[in-house]
């Protein structure tokens, strides 16, 4: 019943990723992932909500009365948001500024209500900290494929305005692949987000086919990598 | 002596996919004829590129999907598609915005939703809506009508133009494009002129631009010879024009002075071509009498609505691709009466199906 450790990672950066499989979070997924600095804002945003969410929600899964345990999930998420809230305001503000509406909005992403009922109040503090912070760069890395994709499209630019996340030296991390004058402004637009991440999709369903369709040599390969995964990690 | 019993259909429709194409691909000729005598070869070398890419697109993808490449390219389509795009872009536009509005008509609005038959958006129009969309600039350079630029470009300069992006030296864009009678009114609208003023421009003539209508005059050639061979039916086309004609009429009655006349609608920009030829797509447009009859009207309400009000000048690719989205809906709805049925349940006096 319980999930191994190797599971959880598997299950949270591939087989039920929040982004690809469960198709949670689609709105800050598809409204933020216009450039790269932004995907991996939001994606830290996300995972450090994540992470704490799963981790305060197992302390207390053997102390909230189950009548009441959502409205407890929700209050422990708005607070962890909120406390977010305040440390991008304070130390990413040109950051805080891009992304607006969206950190607030972190509360109601469903994936995070969803981790914290369906794994982090069944499971120890360990466990429900490995899954969250798993399922988070999931998230994260979907928001960064989508980011890179439509940014590269869009505006023909990688990591534009990293200063906004890394400080000064964030200047020199811009790459300009063409000019921007022809860039492909769908890519940019909410219909260009739903189109890449539809393609994402087919991509991911279409690499596990590719798996699946020779079993006999790959099933060893991912066995061996993802066992080696944990001792990495 | 043997009877064979042949089983059904026992009526062999007359037109095959590939001649149904054949037909609409030669009625559209008097017309791109007309459009390159008016803006110069770029409108031909335009089409010849665009189909090329359609069908070396068609190829790649119906190869990929393993499926027969001969037999589908065979049916002609990707040749209809190419060139209605090519008539919808301007005749100057780069080659590259080409190969991206045919890429996405071909292998996403067609193929990605199983092909010919399968794709509920017309292709060419999503192709023109992606790189219109995309592409502002390139999109609205049309060039002045040749009759009335004091410049055109040869053949050789065209295909630079289209292969470089950039003009020939010592020219401008500036120099060779105008606005487009929908781009003039609705400039001078929003400048608060009246429709009398803005149409004393001698580039105007009798309804609209002489160009346009002449465009348009061609097309409904081309249109109607596809009515007298039966490959398309009446209703689309006129729900189309009268879809935009009343609404403008209406308004142009109460107000002529802020709202240019139906004539004007109808004979400027692309509701001719998209009445007959676009609209029209059997695969993307309701196939039930009513159905057609809705369909075209609010396609043509759809155009009127967005070019006064909307933030385009022209609308016929939004408002056919608008309707693509109602037409599974309106089939539904409009199933005519199976012959031997009542409208609802199995014929009188006869329990089963």
């Amino acid at each position: 019943m319980n999930p191994t450790l190797t599971e959880i990672i598997r299950d949270g950066l591939w087989h039920n990723n929040p982004g690809l499989v469960q198709l949670l979070g689609l709105c800050p997924l598809l409204a933020i992932s216009g450039t790269m600095v932004n995907a991996i804002g939001l994606g830290i945003a996300t995972t450090l909500t994540l992470l704490l969410s799963n981790v305060l929600v197992s302390l207390i899964r053997d102390h909230a009365r189950p009548e009441i345990r959502i409205p407890v999930y929700v209050l422990i998420i708005a607070s962890i948001v909120t406390a977010i809230e305040l440390a991008m305001n304070a130390w990413f503000h040109g950051l805080y500024l891009i992304l607006g509406i969206f950190i607030p909005l972190i509360v109601t992403n469903c994936a995070i209500i969803g981790r914290a009922e369906a794994f982090a109040s069944r499971n120890s503090v360990p466990r429900a900290a490995l899954d969250g912070l798993m399922m988070g760069l999931g998230f994260t890395g979907v928001l960064i494929a989508l980011g890179a994709l439509r940014e590269v499209l869009g505006q023909g630019t990688l990591m534009a305005n990293a200063h906004l996340l890394f400080g000064d030296w964030g200047h020199g991390m811009t790459l300009q692949l063409y000019p921007s004058e022809h860039g492909f402004l769908l890519a940019l637009l909410p219909p260009g987000a739903f189109m890449a991440m539809g393609l994402l999709i087919a991509a991911k369903n279409w690499i596990d086919s590719q798996f699946e369709a020779e079993p006999s040599t790959t099933d060893d390969e991912t066995a061996t990598a993802t066992e080696a995964s944990p001792d990495n990690a | 002596m043997r009877f064979r019993t042949e089983s059904s259909p026992h009526m062999i429709p007359a037109h095959s996919v590939g001649g149904v194409m054949q037909q609409v691909l030669m009625a559209l000729v008097p017309g791109t004829l007309a459009m390159a005598w008016f803006f110069g070869w770029g409108v031909l070398v335009n089409v010849v590129l665009a189909v090329l890419f359609a069908v070396a697109f068609e190829a790649a993808i119906v190869a990929a999907r393993k499926r027969p490449v001969m037999a589908t390219l065979g049916d002609n389509s990707a040749i209809v598609t190419g060139w209605l795009f090519a008539l919808a872009v301007p005749p100057l536009t780069p080659i590259w915005v080409t190969l991206i509005g045919i890429a996405f008509a071909i292998i996403v609005a067609k193929h990605l939703y199983g092909g010919l038959g399968y794709n509920p958006f017309n292709p060419a129009m999503v192709g023109y809506v992606v790189v219109l969309v995309s592409f502002p600039r390139e999109m609205a350079l049309w060039p002045a009508p040749d009759t009335l630029s004091e410049m055109s470009l040869g053949l050789g300069q065209t295909l630079q133009t289209i292969l470089t992006g950039s003009l020939p030296a010592a020219m401008d864009w500036d120099a060779i494009t105008r606005a487009t009678p929908l781009d003039a009114m609705r400039e001078g609208l929003g400048a608060g002129r009246t429709v009398s003023e803005i149409t004393t421009n001698p580039l105007f003539g009798t309804f609209s631009e002489t160009s346009w209508e002449w465009i348009g005059n061609f097309f409904l050639l081309g249109g109607l010879y596809l009515l007298f061979r039966r490959i398309i039916h009446w209703h689309i086309p006129v729900a189309v024009i009268l879809g935009v004609a009343i609404p403008a009429g209406f308004f142009w009655i109460l107000d002529p002075d802020s709202f240019a006349s139906p004539a004007f609608h109808v004979f400027s920009g692309a509701v001719i071509i998209g009445a007959f030829f676009i609209a029209t797509d059997p695969v993307s447009a309701s196939t039930t009498p009513l159905g057609r009859i809705l369909y075209g009207a609010g396609i043509g309400v759809l155009i009127f609505v967005i070019r006064t009000w909307g933030g385009y000048p022209d609308a016929v690719a939004f408002a056919v691709l608008l309707m693509n989205m109602v037409a599974p809906t309106l089939d539904h709805l409009t199933r005519p009466r199976i012959f031997g049925r009542e409208r609802r349940g199995p014929p009188p006096g006869d329990g089963h199906g």
